[in-house]
């Protein structure tokens, strides 16, 4: 039995530690804005594609990678200072347009670049190798993703309740103009949120695609959606939250795929149901369960509403 | 003054069509983005180069010169009926396409509303050409292919249990599944089907079902966006069991996914390289000259099946164009019918519902070492 569940679960928290890196750029930037950044999945494919034409221009891997990082931050910093700090002050509705905006143009852009012809990501040496664990034969990156997710988040965490730049952080995602009032630079504070979440997208996206190694302009949708349900089932604006959000999900759904075998193996059912096919439409109907029954997710903030 | 210009530009209007030879516009309908974008891509380089090679033809004694107009169909059904408008609209005589049966199927009303002739060229859904007189086809067709690939399963790969998995609403993937299931079953094997959502890249889950139903081959005839990742996360698993697919993982860039890994991959298509060493030659020249047609192949000069189906139904389309002796669509149509064509992939002959009279199937199998293709049987059905 275990052997047959075994390489789900695998997959499963492999896939999940990725959603969650994706997933802390949606809250983080929630939180402090107030604003769903629908661009961040494609951000999270914009690094993959650097990746592809960084390597393939001849740049060796060691460079590449710290590179693609630094270049995937400073393009959400672009983001942010383009697209939403104009509209600072614009009703909340006109910033998410904009974000949806930054989607397109994202996607259109590496439309255009490539071809529309699928990339193929470059092999990073180690983490692409094969290992066995427990009896499945996987990948060294699925196994190294939730360690280095763990690892990421209690160290954002901790930047976060023990630092200046966190205090001012929480202080922003509280109340504006007071922390303005205080000497708190928002600007400063905001775009270094959007550095810090596309920052992780960036490590996402080199986990990601060294296991699902192909990338095409519309690979950050399906990623960042299930990110963006992660995000919400946890709570959004908790760090924690979307992290456990994204591990749950990304169980789930693998333990969806495997669902029909493994009944099938329990002696609960006699054939293939075609359950695996509903592997996404649960992602998409837990999130609906999540804001009827619990708007605010696990880990949600109360809302309490300043007069 | 005014009088005057309009003189000089009417004089320059007829002096430049008088100028200008006569042009006949072919409509190339395919996916140059998307999923099946790189294969799309190889079907077109196959028109190109067919036109490179002859940009002339001869009809009713005047000659004329060949446009290929372009319409991007996107891989995508919802795409395929304004890229399909785009065609109508510059006035093609007759279209070519498309490369996936879903976007060809979606597009073709638009064509038949219009009255313009279509050649498919490896749209193998038989929905494509039933009950259209407008939609002909050069390759052959799932049910040819399906029990193909039933029988060179169960015979020849040994296989009791073939886990089968498609893309959920493609119309290829799901279709070429239905057509090898049932004689598959019929022969005494057990298929599994499973399907998974568009825009997929996690396959490690479904590659885990496949090992634990115990199957012996994992037959999957989806889009070559797919194939690759299917391949790259087998071989990271260190999966028991054969690959098998239809004639859409015929592509190099497939092939290419398979070097240095220990995954065994066999497919049916319609040509393999080799087997007419002039055109060979000439292709791969004409793919070394030109960078952008280079990187359209994929970035290297393996010769795809696909390439040389759009060679074929360039042709195909001239000798119904000849044949009819005008540009008119409607007489093109009526003359399709009767057209016979020796092409490199073989004799071509429409039968009463436009499909290509085919009889055969080239089996190849991906080698490991080399990335490249390599030749295992011609499978032929009676």
């Amino acid at each position: 039995m275990w052997n047959t569940v075994f390489p789900y679960i695998l997959s499963g928290i492999s896939v999940g530690g990725q959603y969650a890196l994706i997933a802390i750029g949606y809250t983080m930037v929630y939180g402090i804005l107030r604003l769903i950044n629908f661009a961040h999945g494609d951000v999270f494919m914009v690094a993959g594609i650097i990746m592809v034409y960084m390597a393939a221009s001849g740049v060796p891997l060691w460079l590449c990678i710290p590179l693609v990082l630094v270049l995937t931050a400073l393009i959400g910093f672009v983001i942010e200072r383009v697209a939403y700090k104009p509209l600072r002050n614009a009703p909340r509705m006109s910033a998410m347009i904009s974000a949806i905006g930054v989607s397109y143009t994202l996607q259109n852009l590496v439309l255009y670049i490539t071809g529309g012809l699928n990339q193929l990501y470059p092999t990073i040496p180690w983490i692409s190798d094969s290992m066995t664990i427990f009896g499945a034969t996987t990948k060294v990156v699925t196994v190294v993703t939730p360690i280095l997710t763990i690892v990421l988040v209690v160290a954002l965490v901790q930047l976060i309740n023990h630092t200046k730049i966190g205090m001012a952080m929480r202080a922003v995602s509280r109340d504006f103009e007071t922390s303005q009032l205080m000497g708190i630079k928002i600007n400063n504070v905001i775009s270094i949120t959007f550095v810090i979440g596309t920052f992780l997208a960036g490590v996402a996206s080199i986990l990601y695609f060294t296991n699902y190694t192909t990338v095409i302009q519309t690979s950050g949708a399906m990623p960042g959606l299930k990110a963006f349900v992660a995000a919400v089932f946890g709570g959004i604006g908790s760090i924690p939250g979307a992290v456990v959000g994204a591990f749950i999900i990304g169980i789930a759904e693998n333990i969806i795929k495997g669902l029909d075998i493994i009944l099938f193996k329990l002696g609960v059912t006699s054939g293939p149901m075609g359950l695996a096919t509903f592997s996404d439409a649960f992602t998409f109907a837990l999130l609906i369960v999540i804001l009827a029954v619990k708007p605010t997710g696990l880990f949600g903030e109360k809302i309490t509403d300043k007069v | 003054m005014k009088k005057v210009l309009a003189i000089v530009l009417a004089m320059m209007l007829v002096l430049s069509a008088a100028a200008m030879a006569e042009t006949v516009k072919i409509g190339v309908f395919e996916p140059a983005s998307g999923d099946n974008g790189a294969g799309g891509k190889q079907e077109i380089l196959g028109m190109q180069y067919a036109n490179k090679e002859t940009p002339t033809v001869e009809i009713g004694g005047t000659t004329y010169d060949v446009e290929l107009v372009y319409a991007d169909n996107g891989s995508d059904t919802t795409k395929a009926p304004s890229a399909a408008s785009s065609l109508v609209d510059a006035g093609v005589s007759v279209v070519l396409g498309s490369y996936g049966s879903g976007v060809s199927i979606a597009g073709s009303d638009i064509f038949k509303n219009a009255g313009i002739p279509v050649i498919g060229v490896t749209c193998t859904n038989p929905q494509v050409t039933e009950g259209n007189t407008h939609y002909f086809r050069i390759c052959f067709t799932d049910p040819f292919q399906g029990p193909v690939l039933a029988n060179y399963a169960y015979n020849t790969l040994g296989a009791t249990t073939v886990y089968c998995l498609g893309e959920l609403g493609n119309d290829y993937d799901q279709g070429l599944i239905k057509y090898f299931v049932d004689p598959f079953t019929a022969l005494g094997g057990t298929p599994i089907q499973e399907s998974f959502p568009t825009g997929t890249s996690d396959f490690t889950s479904y590659l885990t079902n496949a090992a634990n139903y115990g199957a012996q081959v994992l037959f999957c005839p989806v889009s070559i966006a797919y194939a690759t990742q299917i391949i790259q996360q087998a071989a990271s698993q260190g999966v028991g069991f054969t690959l098998l697919g239809g004639d859409t993982l015929d592509s190099n860039v497939v092939a290419e996914a398979t070097k240095g890994t220990k995954v065994e991959l066999t497919v049916t298509t319609f040509y393999q390289e080799g087997a007419n060493p002039d055109f060979d030659a000439g292709f791969k020249a004409w793919l070394n000259e030109d960078s952008e047609a280079l990187t359209n192949n994929g970035g290297n000069d393996i010769i795809s099946a696909v390439s040389i189906m759009g060679y074929d139904a360039y042709y195909t389309a001239l000798e119904a164009l000849k044949a009819a002796g005008s540009t008119a669509p409607a007489d093109v149509m009526a003359t399709l019918p009767s057209v016979v064509y020796d092409g490199v992939s073989g004799h071509i002959e429409f039968n009463e519902t436009g499909d290509a009279k085919r009889d055969s199937a080239v089996v190849k199998k991906a080698n490991t070492e080399t990335g490249d293709w390599e030749f295992v049987t011609t499978q032929t059905v009676e």
